[in-house]
């Protein structure tokens, strides 16, 4: 019976590790084994073409030394002031949407559209809306307000602003339905027991909503630190060449041109990896400090 | 009752206005698309087109092998979503129900790849593929998707947990069905609205993917659709012509568009998901 049973269970072991194998493979294949060997080229100078040359810490060293590097930075952690904004303004909207009425759900997807609307087209539509000239925004803002509107995607000083401005709408819906549902599984006794206690629609707002909700918080938070600190596509077509005093390239961007456009795989793999270590730390530190304040239950 | 009417109102009023805000600029965009090029000057903005004409799409359409980048993206679409859904379901049921050595170590070391941005890996993959000559081919953007996918194995094995009791598995057992017999036909189907769910979501992630087509694909005519419009608008964006640009952004957000209305409820729902588990 014995020698039976563990028969059965080598074949289960067999078909286990089948099963878990390929994105095992996978994960070597496509992330291990890249990761390694983009160490090793970010040791050298290599085009493609010719040999590939050691050059040690040369490419480091010329990283930190290129001016572009830290403005791509710079405009990196720039376009993260949009997340607090994007975050206040979905719970405000995910609040309003928490409720019963007619028409609710035609509502959700409206605002969910630009959530699942490709970038590409996204960024199309934006740089006609924000053309100084003829675009929608600058006519209404001359017609409604009599604001002679700015050269959004024209002056550096606007740049960043627009491409704010672009992912607040594009990302306001997605945000949304995640405090919607975190809203929805909050229990209706923490607001009853806060009534009776005499709590008045801001104290339940920032006592109980705010603290409540802190895990979205914090996996919105997460999630939108590493994901601006990948911005790219929308980059690529509205800030072309990274836009006027190359105010609107990231750092993805960065590496985007050095990588496919110089040719230069060692110094791209160099910036690349400087990337990923800062993510990796600034999720770290995220993760640490999320002890502090997220409610966990 | 009555505050909460009073309530329910003004709620309603500031999303209907939020909700004008975020689909004005598709109608405006559908709206440029049917003018030609002379009225988009016309001040005041007429949202209404008169008269209204599909030229630009014509144009659009005979200008750009869209054709072949709808094909494109529809393969990657299909064979990664096919393969790498099944692979992954495969793997969630090992990793959800079941023991095995080194098992936590496996499944700490895949969550471990969320965090590796694309970035860091996209120019040692690109020197690998363009050694395999596969730089210009669909392959570079198909091969690591059927590999399976560690985001969508962490929400199948979550919903696995809930959905299929361990004791129906001990029970087909018992009855004599095989290991492969018992996922094919008890746990495959019960994972249906997980799947569909993330099926929905990657469609929507493979479609609209533009950094990986634009590294390797070089050729129009196998460029995918996203590059594609890319690259028109570089074409048009000189003379300003705007129509021409709005219609093709309007073929590229079609498909994800009409996708979405019909599967709204698991995007949504996967999305909510997703982040509550996460």
């Amino acid at each position: 019976m014995n020698a039976k049973l563990t028969g059965y269970r080598r074949k289960e072991l067999a078909w286990l590790y089948l099963f878990v194998a390929p994105p095992v493979l996978g994960f070597l294949l496509f992330g291990l084994a890249p990761i390694v060997f983009s160490i090793y080229i970010s040791f050298q100078k290599w085009d493609m073409l010719t040999e590939p040359q050691w050059v040690g810490l040369g490419n480091y060293n010329d990283i930190l030394n290129d001016g572009k590097v830290f403005i791509s930075m710079y405009n990196t952690v720039y376009l993260m002031i949009g997340i607090p904004i994007g975050m206040l303004l979905s719970l405000l909207l995910a609040i309003l949407m928490n409720r019963k009425f007619k028409g609710i759900s035609f509502m959700r997807t409206i605002y969910y559209l630009p959530v699942i609307s490709p970038i590409i087209a996204i960024s199309l539509l934006w740089q006609w809306i924000l053309n100084q000239d003829y675009g929608l925004l600058n006519n209404y803002l001359w017609d409604v307000f009599g604001i002679q509107g700015p050269n959004w995607l024209g002056d550096p000083n606007w740049v960043k602003p627009s491409l704010i401005l672009i992912g607040l709408w594009g990302g306001l819906g997605a945000n949304m339905v995640l405090y919607l549902a975190g809203l929805q599984s909050v229990s209706s006794t923490y607001y009853e027991a806060a009534e009776i206690d005499g709590a008045g629609a801001w104290h339940k707002f920032s006592k109980i909503t705010v603290p409540l909700l802190s895990p979205i918080h914090f996996f919105i938070l997460v999630m939108g630190v590493i994901g601006a600190f990948q911005t790219f596509s929308q980059i690529y077509v509205l800030a072309t060449d990274g836009g006027p005093e190359y105010s609107g390239a990231t750092i993805v961007f960065y590496i985007f041109q050095h990588a496919f456009k110089y040719f230069n795989m060692g110094y791209a793999s160099a910036a690349a990896w400087l990337l990923g270590v800062m993510i990796f730390i600034i999720t770290l530190l995220q993760f640490k400090l999320s002890k502090r304040w997220v409610y966990q239950d | 009752m009555k505050r909460e009417k009073i309530a329910d109102l003004w709620s309603f009023l500031i999303l209907l206005a939020g909700a004008v805000f975020m689909i004005a600029p598709f109608i405006w965009t559908v709206s440029t698309s049917l003018k030609n090029q002379r009225m988009i000057f016309d001040m005041p903005p007429k949202w209404i087109p008169d008269p209204i004409s599909l030229d630009n799409y014509r144009d659009v359409w005979g200008q750009s092998p869209l054709l072949n980048g709808f094909a494109n993206s529809l393969i990657i679409v299909a064979v990664v979503l096919t393969v790498g859904m099944l692979v992954s379901a495969m793997s969630a049921y090992a990793f959800g129900k079941f023991e095995f050595p080194f098992k936590g170590v496996l499944f700490m070391g895949l969550l471990g790849t969320m965090m590796i941005p694309y970035s860091v890996v996209m120019i040692p993959q690109y020197i690998g593929f363009s050694t395999l000559n596969w730089v210009d081919t669909l392959l570079p953007l198909i091969v690591p998707g059927l590999f399976g996918n560690i985001v969508v194995i962490f929400f199948i094995r979550q919903y696995l947990q809930g959905a299929l009791p361990n004791d129906l598995i001990e029970a087909a057992k018992i009855d004599g069905c095989g290991f492969f017999r018992i996922f094919w036909s008890i746990a495959l189907p019960t994972m249906k609205p997980a799947l569909a769910a993330q099926a929905a979501l990657g469609f929507m992630g493979i479609w609209n993917d533009f950094l990986g087509p634009l590294i390797y694909l070089h050729t129009p005519e196998k460029q995918t659709i996203q590059v594609l419009i890319a690259s028109m608008q570089a074409l048009y964006i000189g003379q300003s012509n705007y129509p021409m640009i709005m219609a093709a952004a309007v073929i590229a957000m079609v498909p994800v568009i009409v996708v979405f209305f019909f599967c709204q409820r698991y995007f949504i729902e996967s999305m909510a998901i997703s982040g509550i588990k996460g």
